[in-house]
């Protein structure tokens, strides 16, 4: 490796044509700061339509904060900026006339730590649905079973709709707010560390959940466990010191990686 | 050598501890003993008056008989129309500190503020409101009282929501704003949810606070003899009634004023243990 691959990241853009893949988030030059710290640097990488996108590196590289700009969360804070494009579609995120509620609306979010609302099961997939769409009950009755199923939970919760979401169990917190991110149909779905605080179980019920959704859904998923990442995504972006410094297939990353960082981290040598 | 030494500097440090540990608990000793002492009294002597009449009649002449409905009712009108009016306000400013201007200057300064209205005597928010309002319509009125009571309230309401209001974890307006939830929706239907305990609990004792307050009613709502619910005109209260009778020199004015205490306190008391009950449920939830 030159030097040269320290500074410029190293993207192996798959053929678009070739593989039929559509960009559904289009990221270009993308800075972004917490005040005066400049948490990401010039940060060029794709979501693909219905592919699952794996943000890894070390704590403090700034996976969560890419994700967070793409539903632009960081707006909820006072001092935090983003500057450079990124585009959904054929809109601009980063657009200052860009209404934050139909953005989040399109681009869904589920955290690290199980977020239910203090509502029970029924209310806090409901509630989303309600938002948006005038429906009546027997339909919204429809859709929240549709999405409890979608999320892997109905049969577990079918018999307690009306208990308060927070006497489920975390792993069945986290497929509730799922089911509660699907309920809005939104069209890309951010993973914020979602296991991080769940058990080996509840783990890989949330990750065959995602397979699933990525039929309907581009997702992009923050983990710092690596098999994770390499069990369901289908891209995967290496970040380090707030730069991109590899992006590829996840094949490509996790066997033949370019970038000697990208391996010492896979590897475990550091991070 | 070195286990005399080290245990004479351990017999030492029991000793001090022993010595302090009897000094904490004689102090404690200390002060609840004359918590019990004004209960016991207060229980002994007001429940000694207590009867049906206390409740179904109006204060007598000196002399009469008669009981304190009069200024039970105003006490809790009074109280209602102070918490009606406080409250609105005390929970939209603490939302606004707590939500809206989390990172203002505006919200350091309020809070600030706020802190001095809470310890503020209670006597000058009396005379305050008698120059505002008695002076000004040239009579004492039940008004005049519940605002001054009111004043007493914002502040404890202002704290409590926006205590309780931080605490809701961000995280959990995060979620909501993923959801494309505006944030006036956010803080109905999610914030003001997860700190529902809370917020009931400061109003709860808010109340507690103002139901027993004298001074600012003394210049205010001052009392009345007679039934009134009339809140332009003078209106009586448990607080100045026994202000009013305690000094008297009369025996059956005296044990109406112990009766009067007495009924305040259980009052408070159940105000705080429901309060408390509250509180308990929103650490489990």
């Amino acid at each position: 490796m030159s030097i040269a691959s320290f500074t410029t990241p190293t993207v192996n853009r798959p053929q678009a044509s070739a593989d039929g893949l559509a960009e559904k988030v289009t990221i270009r030059d993308l800075d972004f700061f917490y005040g005066d710290h400049r948490a990401l640097k010039n940060i060029n990488l794709s979501l693909y339509q219905c592919k699952v996108t794996a943000l890894i590196g070390p704590s403090g590289c700034g996976k969560s904060t890419l994700l967070r700009i793409l539903n632009r969360m960081y707006d909820l804070y006072p001092n935090q900026r983003a500057a450079g494009h990124v585009r959904l579609d054929d809109e601009d995120i980063l657009s200052p006339s860009q209404d934050l509620n139909l953005l989040r609306a399109k681009v869904g979010m589920v955290f690290q730590k199980p977020t239910p609302f203090p509502m029970t099961i029924y209310e806090n997939i409901a509630f989303g649905i309600r938002l948006y769409e005038k429906l009546p009950k027997s339909e919204i009755d429809d859709r929240v079973k549709h999405c409890l199923q979608r999320a892997a939970l109905w049969e577990e919760v079918k018999d307690k709709l009306g208990a308060n979401g927070l006497s489920l169990s975390g792993g069945q917190q986290q497929r509730l707010c799922i089911a509660r991110t699907v309920a809005v149909r939104p069209e890309v779905i951010l993973f914020d560390e979602p296991c991080s605080a769940l058990d080996p179980i509840s783990t890989a019920k949330i990750e065959e959940l995602i397979d699933e959704l990525k039929e309907d859904y581009t997702i992009a998923i923050v983990t710092h466990n690596m098999q994770q990442a390499a069990r369901v995504s289908d891209f995967t972006a290496f970040m380090y010191l707030g730069e991109l410094v590899e992006f590829g297939e996840t094949t490509t990353i996790f066997t033949s990686p370019s970038d000697r960082r990208t391996q010492d981290y896979i590897t475990g040598r550091f991070g | 050598m070195a286990l005399a030494s080290a245990n004479a500097v351990y017999n030492t440090r029991r000793r001090r501890n022993q010595i302090a540990v009897a000094l904490a608990i004689g102090a404690t000793l200390f002060g609840l003993a004359w918590l019990v002492l004004i209960l016991a009294e207060l229980l002994w002597k007001g429940f000694s008056g207590l009867d049906l009449d206390v409740f179904t009649q109006m204060t007598p002449p000196p002399g009469g008989s008669g009981g304190l409905l009069n200024p039970i009712i105003g006490s809790l009108v009074l109280t209602v129309v102070a918490v009606l009016i406080g409250t609105p306000l005390g929970i939209l400013a603490g939302t606004y500190m707590a939500e809206y201007g989390r990172y203002e200057k505006l919200t350091i300064v309020v809070r600030f503020i706020n802190d001095i209205l809470l310890s503020a005597p209670s006597i000058v928010i009396g005379l305050f409101i008698y120059e505002v309002m008695v002076a000004q319509m040239g009579h004492f009125s039940g008004w005049a009282g519940a605002v001054a009571l009111a004043v007493i309230v914002v502040p404890v309401v202002v704290r409590t929501t926006e205590d309780m209001l931080t605490m809701v974890p961000d995280t959990l307006r995060e979620a909501a704003a993923s959801i494309g939830l505006p944030r006036s929706l956010m803080i109905q239907k999610v914030a003001y949810r997860a700190a529902r305990a809370g917020m009931v609990t400061g109003v709860l004792l808010a109340v507690a606070r103002i139901s027993g307050e004298t001074a600012p009613l003394l210049f205010t709502a001052l009392n009345n003899q007679f039934w009134s619910l009339d809140m332009n005109a003078p209106v009586a209260s448990l607080p100045v009634v026994i202000f009013q009778f305690a000094l008297s020199p009369y025996r059956d004015w005296q044990q109406l004023a112990w009766t009067g205490a007495l009924i305040i306190t259980l009052a408070v008391l159940a105000l705080s243990i429901i309060a408390r009950v509250l509180s308990a449920q929103r650490k489990t939830s």
